[in-house]
């Protein structure tokens, strides 16, 4: 598709609303100032760096293969430490490579609403990652998509491939100053894994009240790819909402999305993972946890679509309630359109058992430890399929993010 | 070290155990037979403080504490231990995780002496990574009470039931290590724990030496006397019956 006929298509969605989600103002927000590039990610103003920590980044660049920094609507750090590893704004480089227009909006359709159509018309940077064919890039890659202005739209189109039998890992944070009182990020992600590739991407969204959240993101996966999702929100925000896809289009391709949410205050979050087995013999998890407390209202959305032969999917959806004025609404679907299938899901919403709680005090612990005690397994869920050094990582990561709420 | 007098206990507005009167000394162990619902587990419920178990009226004393106002936690600290006959499951909390909180450590990480203890109960480091009483067996379930109480190291244990729902081959095992952990193996005079052991089936008697025994019939102590006779009395007569002959004996003296 020409670069044309996507932007006549985008502006005849302009005014499309989202099928799912409160309908959000994009002409109130705006681009903002320009921000100086960094020579290294460590020359972040001080004020900054908790943030950056909090969402999983690492300001000394230590362990990472690359990094890349996107203030507001600005770039300011771009490096990469591995050969074999690309990483830059989607801006620079479409200017780089022609091809990555055989890419743009092939995932996702740019007219799907008007949060995809604005990011077309509007874009502001984002981030292209992509490994080369047989590279196996084992130490992740980090980039952060950081918010410091206020009243900011910012608008990004994120592309990652991992060629034929590489492997990528990715973790990205996302975070917000806390001078933003309000402000809105708009992230389209598309993803591909090649033939036998494996991308693992470890999301920690670190919002604070004021922000409106709409994520749009999908991935298809060929011939033996995997792609494994790892997303933690642990932090309040005005609302979010976000159903990324994986599409597994080739035989024996495999998705595994594991989302940690933790809503308190008034955030309002419509989240789910979506899997559409299309490949013989493809596979896919989906796995989430989810507290609601005080005022806070989650969806919790999944569905497994099977129709390649032999295709496997399994639903996994918990929630627990925390308070009585909180809603958790679970809504797990399975659809299957051929009968060599096997799909199935469990869901469930509840609240602490007193007998847990009992039990814990058996053993020493007071009502509010045992509590806690509680709250940590229940978000506990395993990380697989990651580096053993990022899996500890982000395990460390998810303590820290928990240690902030409880 | 527990005085228990008069004691009337409600649970949920039902009066489950009532005027029961009981003293175990440091260095004892007593064991408490009754049909079920005679109150029994009430009781080790009550002693350990759960909310749902109203006292109504008399008194418990823990090492000279009274402890009737004191949250479960606070006993414990005190120096309580329970092996619960049907323990919740908890999903993500690992039974290494019970047994570093057991232990009143933070850490991640299990204690090295832990896991030579874990190892006497047969339990293994798999073992330790599972969520703790998530489908584990009869046998399982008791091996990770007592391996968490070896972790506790309480003055005072109460075990529910450690002989239901397991075989005889576990039976022994946790008959043994039940023996070290309430300083059997020592001389009278040099026991310092106390316990009090519920038993339906007085199986686990055959591997435990007590001092005392008691019937409890509908919330109260019928009968009480030399483990050995009382077991079995019980044993050969069911419990009413060996209560009667309990209070015949009483009667002729």
């Amino acid at each position: 598709m020409m670069r044309k006929e996507l932007l006549e298509r985008a502006r005849r969605a302009k005014t499309k609303k989202a099928a799912l989600g409160e309908d959000i103002a994009i002409e109130n927000f705006v681009t903002g100032e320009e921000h100086e590039p960094l020579n290294s990610l460590n020359e972040i103003p001080d004020e900054y760096k908790q943030n950056l920590l909090d969402s999983g980044i690492e300001p000394s660049e230590k362990d990472r293969s690359g990094s890349f920094l996107q203030r507001d609507c600005s770039v300011v750090f771009s490096t990469v430490k591995y050969p074999g590893l690309e990483l830059m704004s989607t801006t620079e480089a479409f200017k780089k490579h022609d091809w990555l227009k055989d890419y743009l909006w092939k995932a996702i359709p740019v007219d799907m609403d008007k949060y995809t159509a604005d990011v077309e018309l509007d874009q502001t940077h984002g981030y292209f990652i992509r490994s080369e064919a047989g590279k196996k890039v084992t130490m992740p890659v980090q980039s952060c998509l950081f918010i410091t202005s206020d009243k900011i739209g910012q608008k990004v189109h994120n592309i990652v491939i991992a060629e034929e039998n590489s492997e990528l890992h990715i973790i990205t944070g996302c975070s917000v100053s806390h001078a933003v009182n309000s402000a809105l990020h708009l992230g389209v992600s598309e993803f591909y894994v090649k033939r036998g590739a494996k991308i693992t991407f470890t999301m920690i969204h670190n919002w604070s009240p004021g922000m409106e959240v709409r994520p749009r993101s999908a991935v298809i996966i060929e011939d033996d790819g995997v792609f494994i999702s790892n997303y933690i929100l642990m932090t309040p925000l005005k609302s979010l909402q976000m159903y990324p896809t994986a599409y597994c289009v080739g035989k024996n391709a495999r998705a595994t999305f594991q989302s940690i949410v933790y809503a308190p205050g008034d955030t309002k979050i419509d989240f789910g993972s979506r899997a559409v087995l299309q490949g013989e013999g493809s596979k896919a998890e989906i796995i989430s946890r989810a507290i609601a407390t005080d005022s806070a209202k989650i969806v919790a959305r999944s569905d497994v679509i099977g129709e390649g032969a032999n295709a496997k999917g399994h639903i996994e959806c918990r929630g627990l309630m925390l308070s009585d004025s909180a809603e958790v609404d679970s809504i797990p679907e399975l659809k299957a359109k051929l009968k060599d299938l096997d799909l199935s899901h469990e869901a469930a919403v509840g609240k602490i058992a007193e007998e847990e709680i009992q039990y814990l005090m058996a053993r020493g612990l007071s009502e509010e430890e045992a509590t806690s005690v509680i709250i940590r397994g229940f978000l506990n869920v395993d990380i697989t399929g990651l580096p053993e050094a990022l899996a500890r990582e982000t395990k460390k990561m998810f303590d820290m993010s928990l240690e902030k709420v409880m | 070290m527990l005085e228990i007098k008069d004691l009337t206990v409600e649970v949920e507005g039902k009066e489950i155990i009532n005027d029961l009167t009981l003293n175990i000394e440091r260095g004892e162990v007593h064991v408490l037979f009754g049909p079920n619902g005679c109150g029994k587990t009430t009781l080790l419920m009550t002693i350990l403080g759960l909310p749902n178990y109203k006292v109504r009226k008399g008194g418990i004393t823990f090492k000279g504490v009274n402890i009737i106002d004191l949250p479960t936690n606070e006993r414990v600290k005190l120096g309580m231990g329970m092996s619960f006959q049907h323990p919740p499951e908890i999903r993500g909390v690992k039974l290494g995780d019970m047994v570093n909180i057991a232990q009143g450590r933070k850490e991640e990480k299990i204690d090295e002496d832990v896991i030579e203890l874990a190892k006497r109960l047969n339990i293994s480091d798999d073992f330790l990574n599972r969520d703790v009483n998530r489908g584990f067996s009869g046998g399982e379930v008791k091996r990770s009470e007592i391996l968490q109480l070896l972790a506790q190291s309480p003055d005072f244990i109460m075990f529910d039931e450690p002989d239901s729902g397991v075989d005889v081959e576990n039976i022994e095992l946790i008959g043994r290590i039940l023996s070290e952990l309430l300083d059997r193996n020592k001389m009278p005079s040099k026991r310092k724990k106390a316990g009090l052991i519920i038993t339906h089936s007085g199986s686990i008697m055959r591997y435990i030496k007590a001092d005392r025994a008691h019937v409890m019939l509908e919330g109260r102590i019928a009968c009480s006397g030399m483990p050995n006779e009382i077991t079995k009395n019980v044993m050969e007569n069911g419990f009413e019956k060996c209560v009667e002959l309990c209070s015949e004996k009483e009667g002729t003296e």
